[in-house]
């Protein structure tokens, strides 16, 4: 059941993907983007991670893909017309691929059986994160209070 | 009696299983899934379908007219009539739009307005889909939304639908968050995501007969208008409707929709406002519970129902009582007025966690919410704003 379910999954993750990479108007491609991401965050739901799942459809389609789509949006200027093939986009894109795979492959921890996890709730996140883990937590809470009040700096009106 | 009365849709629901009985346990699975699929469409298509007659109806009223009266007894089979009409319409597709995004706008807004009704309890049990984090799909599923209305302002290749779908989705993320921050104080109180916890938290009388409804507190009675102005904002309806400012850009995100597809927005529209005060009902009106002990012999769905509708007899109210407000009005009284009043709700659902819960904490949290309200009144200087109105260049 699991696996019938992973591999449907993971194709239309995949044919996704493809589209994102391939289609020719670039808003297309961010829509299929998007698609990408729902596939993704059913990845997470079949492992039981639900709230990451969750986290994933709400962060990255609620705020992430309506960033890109409006930055295409806002600076678009006949993006079509110059589109030629990118041999060093290939290049890159077959390295990092590449380095990715020997980096899995070369992991210790791949040859061990995998330890029974318990059921992972979203109350033992939450607990977590408040004891362990609340100094990196509030790291990221100011980074990203700084970068909103940065944000606003910029756009604010300047006054003569 | 009674008890089976509260069950019976629960036990319709096992006594179909049993025809399944010897089908492998995915098979069971699925077709359970199927009928609390079918039954929340069944009701909740319904439900809009009376619901646009209704508000009709009561706007006829408030507006000193009969509202539709032709079509069966009391104008009631409307819908049906309208239903015909927008089936055999022509459907329309600008030639420059671009199709595919054109047609999936519509389908996606749909789809992920019914997804947000799967996690409320309608009732003891009734809940269609039971998830540890159902209050956060809620909030992830409508957020998908601002994506399908702007694939319904882009695909249309016409200024009014971009412009719209840009005021919808301006008003949309900044109304958003007091409408998550104010389900926080409800969530740290319970210590729960799951909507049936919150629902049982919320059963039992304080004082042997007011109902442990959150709303009855002071950080919770706030957080609901909080929560009740959002989703009214969330939902694109008077006084917030710009994003299809009639007067202003024809239709919005929908002017070059026709025919069904039009009538699918409209759909999604309402059942968006079915789920918001759906949730609103769950989280601080006791979702299923009955307000008084001598009525707990009425069903839990029949209570639920009738919160619902009366949250909904409101919206249609306010649609025919106020006026449509600016779009910089909107934008500066979400950020100015509704973003700390939302977090002065946890500071105060603290206070009254940490005093005891009681009268105590009633008293403390009502103070710290008084605090910040008159402070906030004070340093928006909102007596100023109503001077008389002075013109800049059409003197």
């Amino acid at each position: 059941m699991n696996s019938v379910a992973f591999i449907v999954i993971a194709i239309f993750t995949l044919a996704a993907g493809l589209a994102a990479a391939t289609l020719q108007k670039l808003m297309h491609a961010a829509l299929s983007f998007a698609v990408t991401f729902v596939g993704i965050a059913a990845f997470f739901f079949l492992l039981g991670a639900e709230f990451v799942g969750l986290v994933q459809v709400f962060v990255y389609i609620g705020a992430v893909a309506v960033l890109i789509v409006f930055t295409i949006l806002l600076t678009r200027r006949d993006v079509e017309k110059d589109r030629m093939f990118n041999w060093s986009g290939v290049v890159i894109a077959i390295a990092v691929f590449g380095g990715l795979i020997w980096a899995i492959l070369k992991t210790q921890s791949l040859s061990v059986a995998a330890p029974e996890i318990p059921a992972l709730t979203v109350k033992r996140i939450g607990e977590v994160l408040m004891t362990n883990y609340v100094w990196p937590l509030q790291c990221v809470g100011l980074l990203l209070t700084a970068a909103l009040v940065g944000a606003l700096i910029l756009v604010m009106e300047e006054k003569q | 009696m009674s008890a089976s009365l509260d069950q019976i849709f629960v036990s319709g629901k096992q006594w179909l299983l049993s025809w399944l009985a010897s089908a492998p346990e995915w098979v069971i699975q699925i077709a359970s899934s199927f009928i609390n699929i079918f039954a929340l469409l069944g009701v909740f298509l319904t439900l809009f379908a009376l619901m646009s007659v209704l508000e009709r109806k009561i706007l006829g009223r408030i507006q000193n007219r009969y509202g539709p009266n032709r079509v069966g007894p009391f104008g009631l089979f409307q819908p049906i009539a309208d239903g015909i009409k927008m089936l055999i319409k022509e459907d329309i597709v600008p030639a420059r739009a671009d199709k595919i995004v054109h047609f999936l706008a519509p389908v996606l807004i749909a789809a992920t307005a019914i997804l947000a009704l799967g996690i409320i309890p309608y009732g003891r049990d009734m809940t269609p889909f039971t998830i540890d984090g159902g209050i956060l799909f809620f909030f992830a599923v409508g957020s998908t939304t601002e994506l399908a209305v702007f694939m319904a302002g882009w695909g249309s290749n016409n200024k009014f639908s971009m412009l719209g779908a840009m005021r919808a989705i301006a008003q949309m993320i900044s109304y958003e968050l007091p409408l998550i921050i104010t389900v926080l104080p409800v969530v740290m109180v319970v210590g729960s995501l799951m909507p049936n916890t919150i629902v049982a938290a919320q059963g039992g009388y304080a004082l042997g007969f007011v109902p442990r409804w959150f709303v009855f507190t002071p950080w919770g009675a706030t957080a609901f208008i909080l929560f009740f102005v959002s989703g009214l904002v969330e939902s694109n309806r008077t006084p917030f409707d710009v994003p299809e400012g009639e007067s202003e850009i024809v239709a919005g995100h929908m002017t070059e929709y026709s025919g069904f597809k039009y009538a699918t927005f409209f759909m999604a529209e309402y059942i968006g406002m079915f789920a918001i005060t759906g949730l609103a009902t769950t989280l601080f009106l006791g979702g299923w519970h009955a307000p008084i002990r001598m009525l707990e012999f009425i069903p839990s769905y029949v209570w639920f129902f009738a919160k619902l509708s009366t949250l909904l007899l409101v919206y249609v109210w306010l649609r025919g009582t106020l006026p449509r407000t600016r779009v910089d009005q909107i934008m500066n009284f979400a950020w100015k007025f509704m973003l700390p009043m939302a977090f002065t709700c946890i500071v105060a659902a603290a206070v009254w966690h940490y005093a005891g819960r009681g009268p105590a904490g009633w008293l403390w949290s009502l103070a710290v919410i008084a605090a910040v309200y008159f402070t906030l009144s004070i340093l928006l200087d909102t007596r100023r704003k109503f001077a008389p109105r002075t013109y800049r260049f059409a003197e």
